[in-house]
């Protein structure tokens, strides 16, 4: 996989209202029902008014792709995104534990685990929070290092 | 039942005396007859209350305390939860809808609602996650302020929820409904609120939450909410309300906060002093002040809100620091600022946040504040009944008032009950006629748009015959067989959406109804049916009333005696409610939605609507009136 190509989903606090349209074009596109719990990113809210996104930041280790012990994580060629073949998930949770950031869910009706495709390149979230006009998700391009730099100045 | 679209089709039915946790299920035609939220609600409150409705104290263990879902909920922008029961306010049925995720985590938890019956005999608090349902004690957050038990509470209900949650990873946190001081001590109209700024304020439902000894209703769901029936459609009208709705720039910059100086400078209709005036020019009330001095969040949504016209200030420094709230809200500019003659900003922080840590309707709350200091004005009522001086724009007198309400301590037991009960108390004990200053209809305190001026929305009738009082989101109009007004406000509140996110065309709010439940609902039966089958069931139950108070639409059909009042000041100057309309527009309303001469809902109508088990309550209301 080629530096270059990989993908990241930036998040800024400040930005994010808590409205969670992310929530909802996510787990329609995915799911095609609303979901809170089965959309890719969810925006915690633990203190009243502190609003959080959280999703998948593909880390580089992929430590939920090596937990898995069916092969039903692999790493996407173009964007680096996790991908999860819902047929080979037997949804043991190995993935679950693995990931430091407490990110993947098999959420109540499901059977299989949930991480951020990226949606293959365009994520839906990330256009509705521009649309919406908040800018609180944008989509980055490139190797890690670069992306660190381009944030900073 | 399983509903197919839009529904769970399952209510939860918890009994706090016995501790009976069950699910009742209603056919799919109940559903399309009272949609759910303020319509699902009163059917629910005539089917287990109606036959003894005047014997049933709204605070008492009898009464029945609803928070319903609609078909909407979730799906269409902008969430809402409807709580519903007998209201300590009216003694009717209020609608009273809030901002929060426990609806959405209702949904997704697989069910429609909640029905409360009964007493706990200690504190305790209510915890859904699922199936799993469960009475928990809550004799540690009992007595104290949101700021203190709030966080405390999440954090150890975000943990069960993890536990029960095991390989399935981190849910979100579940949502919250709680009461404050307000409620646990039986004001009668305290709110039942939301992440510390969010209300169900109309209504009292907060006191009927305390006299139950419930502290707060906990959810949080897993699951999907149910399926939409036609999911290309729905999400086409979705994206489509979406972009309307990302085109109110301006409201979502200043929310509804703009009013403070609009609604008074501009349409003259804004409270001031108990409503003595409703002009002014103060521009230091305006949202650049608070924007400046106190926004810590300029933009803040609930659950698929695409406007997000909630902000949060926030008090850094001086003798208010810590204080926190939604300031500016444009009720609680007026009400807890223009209405008691406070035009600052700071002030108007301080004292919302007050109003929603004690757990008290604000607008209420500063109804009754404004109507005592008017008494004290007047010299009605003296430093000596009070326990200090009250003069207008002195926020800490104001601010000692509602500790004493919230308290029900001194003076504040008297304004505890709101202003109409107050005035009544207070012309007995001083033999004046108080209840000229109280500005409210049928036990309700008016909200911050006066009609005097002609300027603002509300019909010259509004108030006056609305089923929910003085309530300002429902007021009637005065052409009942159209998508206006309260036809509009059923929809609204029964659909259960925000009725900020909902103006759009009445015909798109339904094309999106059938969207999502595949029925084939009519603008037409809507207006001609449905609304009408709420609204008079409503009446029904508002003139059954009782116990402490009855209401008789011949006297009580009427404004509040102030709008009849010449306005003293503004280019509005001496515009007022005139009696022969509101007289005429009364009887012609009457005569269209199809009530008597009287304003009594009329037999042959009921069984037009299907409601004919009501109408042997029409002779028990005829009875007591002697008509």
């Amino acid at each position: 996989m080629k530096e270059e190509g990989r993908l990241w989903i930036l998040v800024d606090y400040y930005r994010c209202s808590g409205c969670r349209l992310c929530e909802i074009i996510c787990s329609l596109k995915n799911e095609g029902r609303i979901w809170p719990e089965a959309s890719r990113i969810r925006i915690f809210e633990e203190v009243p008014g502190a609003t959080i996104p959280h999703l998948c930041v593909q880390c580089s280790d992929y430590p939920c792709v090596n937990s898995c012990p069916v092969g039903a994580l692999t790493v996407d060629d173009r964007t680096g995104a996790v991908i999860v073949d819902e047929e080979k998930c037997v949804g043991c949770g190995k993935c679950v534990e693995a990931c430091p950031g407490n990110v993947p869910r098999i959420p109540r009706g499901k059977r299989s685990v949930v991480i951020c495709d990226l949606c293959g390149g365009d994520p839906e979230c990330v256009k509705i929070c521009s649309e919406a006009g908040y800018g609180a998700l944008k989509l980055y391009r490139g190797g890690l290092q670069t992306d660190l730099q381009n944030i900073h100045t | 039942m399983i509903l197919p679209y839009g529904f769970t089709g399952r209510i939860l039915d918890i009994d706090l005396s016995t501790g009976d946790i069950s699910v009742v299920e209603f056919p799919e035609e109940t559903y399309r007859k009272w949609l759910g939220g303020r319509g699902l609600g009163t059917y629910i409150l005539w089917k287990e209350l109606g036959d003894r409705w005047e014997f049933i104290n709204p605070l008492g263990t009898d009464n029945i305390l609803l928070a319903l879902t609609g078909p909407l909920t979730g799906y269409y922008p902008g969430i809402k939860l409807c709580i519903t029961g007998k209201s300590p306010e009216s003694n009717g049925v209020v609608g009273s809808t809030i901002s929060s995720e426990v609806a959405i985590e209702l949904k997704a938890a697989g069910y429609d609602g909640i029905i409360i019956r009964g007493k706990a005999e200690t504190p305790k608090y209510l915890l859904i996650i699922d199936d799993h349902v469960e009475m928990k004690d809550a004799q540690k957050y009992w007595g104290r302020d949101p700021h203190e038990f709030l966080p405390e509470l999440i954090r150890e209900t975000h943990k069960e929820a993890i536990e029960l949650a095991g390989v399935g990873g981190i849910p979100k946190e579940p949502a919250i409904i709680y009461i404050g001081r307000g409620g646990e001590k039986g004001v009668r109209f305290a709110s039942i609120m939301a992440k510390w700024v969010h209300a169900a304020g109309y209504g009292g439902y907060g006191a009927v939450m305390g006299s139950k000894n419930l502290k707060a209703i906990v959810v949080k769901g897993n699951g999907p909410l149910p399926p939409i029936a036609d999911r290309e459609k729905y999400e086409g009208y979705l994206r489509e309300v979406y972009q309307q709705l990302f085109e109110s720039t301006t409201f979502r910059a200043w929310g509804t906060g703009a009013g403070g100086y609009e609604v008074g400078y501009r349409l003259s209709s804004e409270p001031i002093k108990n409503w003595q005036e409703e002009w002014h020019d103060r521009e230091e009330i305006s949202v650049i002040n608070f924007e400046l001095n106190f926004w810590v969040k300029k933009y803040w949504g609930d659950y698929g809100c695409p406007i997000t016209c909630m902000k949060i200030s926030y008090i850094r420094s001086g003798k208010y620091k810590g204080a926190r709230s939604d300031a500016p809200d444009y009720e609680l500019m007026a009400y807890l600022g223009t209405n008691l003659g406070i035009f600052e900003s700071e002030k108007i922080v301080y004292l919302s946040y007050l109003a929603d840590e004690l757990g008290l309707d604000a607008i209420n709350a500063g109804n009754v504040l404004g109507f005592i200091a008017e008494l004290y004005q007047r010299g009605i009522l003296t430093e000596e009944d009070i326990g200090f001086e009250l003069r207008w724009g002195d926020a800490d007198a104001f601010a000692k008032l509602l500790k004493l309400i919230a308290n029900k301590e001194g003076i504040g037991k008297i304004l505890a009950e709101g202003t109409y009960r107050a005035a009544i108390a207070i012309s007995k004990m001083k033999n004046v006629d108080a209840t000229k200053y109280a500005v409210q209809v049928k036990g309700i305190a008016v909200g911050a748009h006066g009609i005097r001026s002609g300027e603002d929305y509300p019909s010259p009738i509004g108030y006056a015959i609305s089923v929910q009082g003085g309530d300002h989101t429902s007021p009637a109009f005065h052409e009942p067989r159209t998508p206006a007004g309260e036809v509009r406000a059923a929809f609204v509140d029964s659909a259960v959406i925000c009725s900020f996110t909902s103006w759009i065309g009445f015909d798109k709010l339904i094309e999106f109804l059938n969207a999502v439940t595949g029925w084939d609902m009519t603008v037409e039966e809507w207006v001609n049916e449905t609304a009408l089958r709420i609204i008079h069931m409503q009446r029904i139950l508002l003139l059954l009333g009782g116990p402490d108070i009855y209401w008789d639409p011949r006297i009580h059909d009427e404004n509040p005696q102030r709008f009849y009042e010449p306005l003293p000041s503004g280019p509005h100057r001496g515009k007022k409610a005139d009696k022969n309309e509101v007289e005429k527009l009364k009887k012609k309303y009457y005569e269209d939605i199809g009530y008597d001469e009287y304003g009594i809902p009329r037999p042959d109508m009921l069984k037009k609507l299907g409601i004919d088990d009501a109408i042997s309550a029409l002779k028990r209301i005829r009875r007591r009136l002697g008509i």
